[in-house]
């Protein structure tokens, strides 16, 4: 399959089952819901070393948060239940609590309910008062600016993480260039994050290494400075790759962000430097959900 | 299917247990069985068609027409269903009430609403006296749901409450939210004395200034987030309550009882 020059690669991307949430934050104004979010979702790239993969999904009108104020809204995704409340709560005490003129709440009511902010009440040292509010429970923390509100619990569901695909260039500035196209586009995508830093990560890893410690390691066969060393994918004119990570709370929200990030991607096309999509998978060993490139683009 | 309607033929000059006529209860009964059922009426029985005349068949729909204020404990306990009064309510009126919505069109006695559990109850009219409250001896007033009162109401209002929102369109009397567990209680009109009284948590919610007792503190004026969101859960009542117009988020707060636990809060607005 070729689109407007850009070769699609006859592969797939191969994701995970994870565990998510959501959580919307308000604020005064925009600027600080948006520093809270980021700091929710900050050191959050991956689930290798991170304990979560969390990134911002949208700005909020106040028309469309809880308290009438301008919010942003987050998702945060990991391996398992457990760790997903643990991040959960310990962002939220450290970067949502803290975050002047703050207010927390849930963005998922349906699922599992897992602490939000249930726990982080003991803050208020018995000053905490509780609100339940049309079937919800909300905490009213005092703090220093006045006081936070915080619901007290958010739903957990099933998510996929780990769809993927590979912008294979000419040159670096052309491959970021190209994913940058595509997180523009993917950003207005509901559902989604893209976890790593401008949602484009540069060290896409494979499974294993020769170091026994590690799990992971450098994807050697999309190095393009060892083509002529190793076992490589990349064609003699491809000088460097990057990757677009993107977990969803569903496959078909990471279908459509796919399909709508490769778009652009291929807008920009081979007169720009743009020359294979490819993804990253794992023999289809590992996990159960494939994201077949020409089909979604077909 | 009509609602089940019964229309009082004659008062009667002692007070009548209604607690057997409710949605529940009757949901499976035809009306003749109804009929037949024995209400008591001071020291004796009455036959429900004996007191009332009865039209319709949806039990799940019930109205109370010409009703008076010896007609007790309507809507005991109410599951689900509507029931609607059309004239007065006596005492206990929707007392332990679960679910469901409940209307008096004219004033209701004392202890409307008491241990409630869940649901919409509404009067039109004034409530008496224990409205929301707990039963004498008993720990816990209402533990959730909304009672409505576009009228004034009596003293205690919300005694011992325990979860939930008493809304007040007019004034109530002494004692308002006195030995209050949790809960929210708002007024528009005015207060009496000793508001909040042993008052151990839960919010008074008050757009006239009241008389407060020294065991309240100024805690300063602010802007609270959770008053939008509870304006919000507003929206849907047939009341002033539902107007925007009336909604605030800035507010005078006194914490206290400090005589008690000084958890709760009395919310002015500013």
């Amino acid at each position: 399959m070729i689109i407007n020059g850009v070769s699609i690669d006859e592969t797939f991307a191969e994701a995970f089952p994870m565990k998510a949430t959501r959580a919307i934050i308000t604020a005064q104004n925009e600027k600080w819901a948006m520093i809270s979010a980021q700091a929710m979702t900050g050191f959050a790239t991956s689930v290798i070393a991170c304990g979560c993969e969390a990134g911002i999904e949208r700005v909020l009108d106040p028309s469309e948060t809880p308290d009438g104020r301008p919010g942003v809204s987050v998702l945060i995704f990991a391996m398992g239940g457990k760790g997903l409340a643990k991040q959960l709560e310990t962002r939220a005490g450290q970067c949502v609590l803290t975050s002047p003129t703050s207010a927390l709440f849930a963005g998922i009511d349906d699922g599992l309910q897992i602490p939000l902010g249930k726990n982080l009440r003991y803050f208020g040292d018995g000053f905490q008062t509780s609100k339940k509010i049309a079937g919800k429970r909300y905490w009213r923390i005092p703090v220093m600016d006045g006081e936070f509100l915080t619901e007290a619990t958010t739903g957990r569901v099933d998510a996929v993480g780990g769809g993927n695909f590979l912008v294979l260039a000419e040159s670096q500035p052309q491959a970021l260039a190209a994913c940058e196209a595509a997180i523009v586009e993917m950003k207005k995508m509901p559902n989604v994050i893209m976890p790593f830093p401008g949602g484009v990560v540069r060290s896409g890893s494979k499974v294993g290494s020769k170091y026994p410690a590690l799990g992971a390691s450098s994807n050697d066969a999309f190095c393009p400075t060892l083509k002529g060393v190793t076992k490589t994918d990349l064609s003699p004119d491809i000088e460097s790759v990057m990757e677009i990570v993107i977990d969803g709370l569903t496959k078909e929200d990471i279908d459509n962000a796919m399909r709508v990030g490769i778009q652009a991607v291929c807008d920009l096309g081979a007169e720009n430097g743009i020359k294979r999509i490819s993804a990253g998978n794992y023999g289809g060993k590992l996990g159960p959900f494939h994201f077949h490139l020409q089909e979604i683009m077909a | 299917m009509s609602a089940l309607t019964f229309t009082v033929k004659q008062e009667t000059a002692q007070r009548v247990d209604m607690s057997p006529l409710v949605c529940h209860l009757l949901k499976d009964l035809s009306v003749a069985d109804i009929a037949a059922i024995e209400l008591q009426n001071g020291k004796r029985k009455i036959r429900v068609d004996e007191l009332f005349t009865l039209s319709g068949d949806d039990t799940q729909n019930i109205i109370i027409k010409n009703s008076y204020d010896k007609l007790d404990f309507i809507a005991k306990e109410l599951t689900d269903g509507v029931m609607t009064v059309e004239g007065e309510a006596g005492a206990y009126f929707g007392i332990s009430m679960k679910s469901g919505e409940l209307t008096a069109k004219g004033n209701a006695g004392l202890y409307a609403g008491c241990e409630m559990k869940n649901g919409l109850l509404t009067i039109n009219g004034n409530a008496g006296d224990f409205l929301g409250a707990a039963l004498p001896g008993n720990k816990q007033g209402m533990k959730g749901g909304t009672i409505l009162v576009k009228g004034n109401v009596g003293q205690r209002a919300g005694d011992h409450m325990r979860r939930g929102n008493l809304l007040i369109e007019g004034n109530a009397g002494d004692y308002c939210g006195s030995r209050m567990i949790a809960g929210t209680i708002a007024v528009m009109g005015t207060t009496g004395r000793y508001l909040g009284y042993a008052m151990q948590r839960g919010t008074l919610l008050l757009w006239q200034q009241p008389q407060l007792s020294a065991t309240f503190n100024d805690c300063g004026s602010h802007t609270l987030a959770f008053l939008p969101i509870l304006f919000k859960s507003f929206k849907t009542l047939n009341s002033k309550f539902a107007d925007e117009s009336v909604a605030f988020n800035r507010v005078q707060r006194f914490g206290g009882d400090m005589a008690e636990k000084g958890r709760a809060e009395v919310l002015v607005k500013i």
